[in-house]
């Protein structure tokens, strides 16, 4: 982080060319949204209406797929509608708005100010960008749902495609929202449904701990958004995105001094940001969350949801690029976080986990593009990413599915080699040259886009090795999951989770319990045409970087949005804006070799340590290396013990002074309120005795009392009478 | 006789003796109206504790004869004559009440009647 502190007078230098590229980018106006078709508002309603129809499922008690197919079908037309709107706005550049009804209308006591929100959606590239993705992925995750969740037909089936479809509609407002009120509740949304689906089996305490873990992490995050909606509502007097943009844009063709307060938001945003995408310091939840169900870990915890720090960080660029040091803090947080969930990974033996460690680290790319100024590269990382490592986690879930959940790779090698398990392990091939970043992969294009620009950027050629580092040790990890688990000698140990139990008990009634006897079934046709399709598109999504005329399909989709920045430190393909060359070529030219032979490298080691030579599931090389590295490889087993740190730093901490604040309520608080109580029965206790019944004591009160009158009586007057 | 007569008869009396003042009636009044209490706080005999507030309404009905006639005011003396009657219908009720609870307990003990303690 020193780094950091030394170049700020940079990034502040970076700052005020930043805003004369800006002006002469043609930031200055902005063009406030057209009013959209009306068909286009039917994209978030889909999803909903399969909500609704799978609510009405399990009140019902269907115990069929009806709740599956009907969120497939409403899905399904959710992404068609999507793709059309596409057609609609992108070939034009397009911002339009299309309105549901007005939500909020509070006024203020001063003149003209009051607080309305509309429930519109926004449509720009940024938001069809995402929307294609997340309405096209939860499509076919909800198929590969159809068949993964086969065993809980009944209640639970319905319950967990209840809450998946409940997710996109959150999800779909949180893309689509026109103003920061919706996104705030998509992003709550989100927040909620990823709760339910971690804790979906709610029997499991593991799941349960995670499902609560998640849920508090997230309000952390969740706070620093809150406050950053109201400072910009105190700042902008608005909320909707098209006013908060123009009134920037005014605000930067003023050329006056930037308001501190506006400067604060960035930082406040990136929190939730932070929180929401599992980046340090509040990543910790995401490795946990893998507790779900794996459809609800490809579609939530790869590839959608926490990509929403991403996108708020994407749409709320206009506020980022006020700030130098807050993209710059963006950028280290991305950084570090990619390289520390990379070693991480590297050592975890549970595959799920593995995938879960890789996507914290992925989102780490994504940040660091978003600081270094390359939104475009960020957003196309973002768009790779979500298929590739869905497919990756759909293989790791067909895995499980077919070894009664079996995750731990020591116990399981040469699955492709297993009959009715190609598909598998092709697809997982697929995954893993993309997450590695081999060549001509998409992976490999939307991550070169991002190191290339961090080597370009002044001050950030630290951050630019740690990513190619993090490249290498990516590609290690990602194939020591492959070389394990899916070739190499064909042994497996079955899982002992009775998943699928039902199953082979009808297959071989006798042999049901007996481990000796598990047969692994292979996937069915949902999971294997859902895996193929994804395979594809995963490879076919390179092809998208050559389309355009902004750094490929994903950069002009950017280029049409506000999340467009124009770095003046960009390096085009072939003229270089007098940008540092790295060795001698343009860096991303240079960065093509460069991280083609890391990613290599990396996977070479895979294939030493873990493929050449093995002869069961269980030993390889690795072992050696393993001991010999000693302590540093058992930490980073242990997750670099984060986990533990957190828990001596804030948790055990909070638990003591919970409980002393628990003893003080207990004697103090307790003690004022139940001495109210004893005070009056305690006085009571002492005077009782003297009514006791014997009416002769009584009346000696009573001429006792009257004795003691006439005595004060007397002695009164005989003082009176002596003064 | 005459009032005038008695005047007379007590005067030559007074001379003979002592004469009888105010104080003398008082003396008597409080007299009865110790014995009253007394008797009221030490027996235990219902009719007898009765009988011990008669003593006490008596002498306080000496001290407003007393008063009435030292200050020539007949209020005192009309106040004494209500007090009797109602004393006359209150000892009805209340011998009364006390066959009533021997009845009930065949005992005239007021300390069998302790029940109400706290």
């Amino acid at each position: 982080m020193l780094d950091l502190l030394q170049n700020l007078p940079t990034l502040t230098t970076l700052a005020a060319e930043g805003a004369d590229a800006a002006q002469s980018a043609g930031m200055t106006s902005y063009e406030f949204p057209g009013v959209g078709k009306d068909w286009m508002g039917l994209i978030p309603l889909m999803p909903l209406i399969s909500c609704v129809l799978c609510g009405l499922f399990w009140f019902l008690g269907v115990k069929s797929k009806l709740p599956a197919f009907t969120t497939v079908l409403f899905l399904g037309v959710s992404f068609v509608l999507t793709v059309a709107a596409y057609f609609q706005i992108h070939p034009e550049g397009l911002v339009q708005r299309v309105m549901w009804f007005n939500w909020l209308a509070l006024d203020t006591a001063s003149e003209g100010g009051g607080l309305y929100i509309d429930f519109a959606f926004y449509f720009d590239s940024l938001t069809i960008l995402w929307m294609l993705f997340v309405s096209g992925l939860a499509t076919l995750i909800a198929l590969y749902a159809s068949e993964y969740m086969a065993d809980d037909k009944g209640p639970g089936y319905c319950r967990f495609f209840f809450a998946f479809s409940l997710f996109v509609f959150a999800m779909s407002c949180l893309v689509m929202g026109d103003n920061l009120v919706l996104l705030f509740l998509g992003w709550e949304g989100v927040g909620l449904c990823s709760y339910l689906l971690i804790g979906y089996y709610f029997k499991k305490p593991s799941a349960v701990e995670a499902a609560k873990k998640a849920f508090i992490m997230n309000r952390i995050g969740d706070l620093g958004l809150l406050i950053g909606i109201m400072m910009t509502w105190t700042q902008f007097g608005s909320l909707e995105y098209s006013e908060i943009f123009s009134q920037i844009a005014d605000l930067n063709a003023s050329g006056e001094e930037i308001p501190w307060a506006i400067t604060i938001i960035p930082y406040l945003f990136m929190i939730g940001a932070f929180g929401k995408s599992a980046q340090l310091p509040l990543y910790t939840w995401l490795p946990d969350a893998m507790e779900g169900p794996t459809p609800v870990s490809a579609l939530i915890h790869a590839a959608t949801m926490v990509t929403a720090g991403v996108y708020l960080i994407a749409r709320m660029y206009p506020f980022f690029v006020l700030n130098p040091t807050a993209l710059a803090i963006v950028a280290w947080i991305g950084g570090l976080t990619a390289l520390l969930a990379a070693t991480i990974g590297m050592a975890q033996f549970d595959i799920k986990r593995i995938m879960a460690y890789s996507t914290v680290s992925q989102l780490g790319y994504m940040f660091l593009g978003l600081g270094v100024l390359t939104s475009a590269g960020g957003a196309f990382h973002v768009f790779t990413h979500a298929f590739f490592k869905a497919t990756l986690f759909l293989c790791c879930g067909a895995v499980m599915h077919g070894f009664a959940g079996q995750l731990d790779l020591r116990k399981l090698s040469g699955v492709m080699k297993m009959k009715g398990w190609g598909i598998v392990g092709i697809a997982m091939l697929v995954g893993c040259i993309n997450l590695a970043g081999l060549p001509f992969t998409a992976g490999f294009f939307s991550k070169d886009m991002i190191i290339a620009e961090a080597f370009v950027t002044p001050g950030f050629g630290l951050l630019g090795w740690i990513a190619l580092l993090t490249a290498g040790l990516t590609a290690y990890y990602t194939f020591r999951v492959f070389f394990r688990v899916f070739i190499g000698p064909v042994e497996y140990e079955p899982g002992d989770d009775h998943h699928g139990a039902e199953e082979s008990q009808d297959h071989h009634e006798e042999e049901a319990h007996d481990h000796g006897h598990f047969h692994p079934h292979a996937p069915g046709w949902a999971i294997n045409a859902v895996l193929a399709i994804l395979a594809v598109a995963s490879i076919l999504v390179a092809g998208v970087y050559f389309m355009g005329d902004h750094g490929g399909w994903a950069g002009s989709m950017v280029h049409d949005s506000t999340a467009y920045y124009e770095s003046p430190y960009a390096a085009h393909d072939g003229e270089a804006h007098g940008s540092p060359a790295l060795f001698g070529l343009d860096p991303h030219k240079a960065m093509y070799y460069i991280s083609g032979v890391v990613a290599l490298v990396g996977i070479l080691f895979a294939w030493f340590l873990h493929l050449a030579g093995r002869k069961t599931a269980a030993t390889s090389r690795a072992d050696a290396l393993k001991v010999k590295l000693g302590p540093i490889a058992r930490a980073a087993e242990n997750k670099w013990y984060v986990d533990e740190i957190y828990n001596a730093i804030i948790r055990v901490p909070l638990l003591v002074a919970s409980h002393i604040f628990a003893l003080i309520d207990k004697l103090i608080v307790d003690g004022l309120v139940d001495g109210a109580g004893w005070l009056p029965r305690g006085v009571a206790k002492g005077l009782r005795p003297s009514q006791n019944g014997i009416f002769q004591n009584y009346a000696t009160g009573m001429a006792g009392g009257l004795a003691l009158l006439l005595i004060i009586v007397w002695a009164m007057s005989m003082t009176g009478g002596s003064g | 006789m005459t009032t005038l007569e008695l005047t007379t008869l007590a005067q030559s009396g007074a001379e003979a003796l002592a004469p009888i003042t105010l104080y003398h009636y008082l003396f008597v009044s409080a007299v009865m109206f110790a014995i009253g209490v007394i008797g009221f706080l030490s027996r235990r005999n219902m009719i007898i504790m009765f009988l011990c507030t008669e003593i006490m309404f008596q002498a306080a009905g000496l001290a407003l004869i007393a008063f009435s006639r030292l200050h020539f005011n007949h209020s005192g003396d009309v106040f004494v004559i209500i007090v009797l009657t109602v004393a006359a219908a209150e000892a009805a009720l209340a011998l009364g009440l006390v066959v009533y609870l021997f009845r009930r307990k065949g005992s005239l003990d007021a300390l069998q009647w302790a029940q109400l303690s706290g």
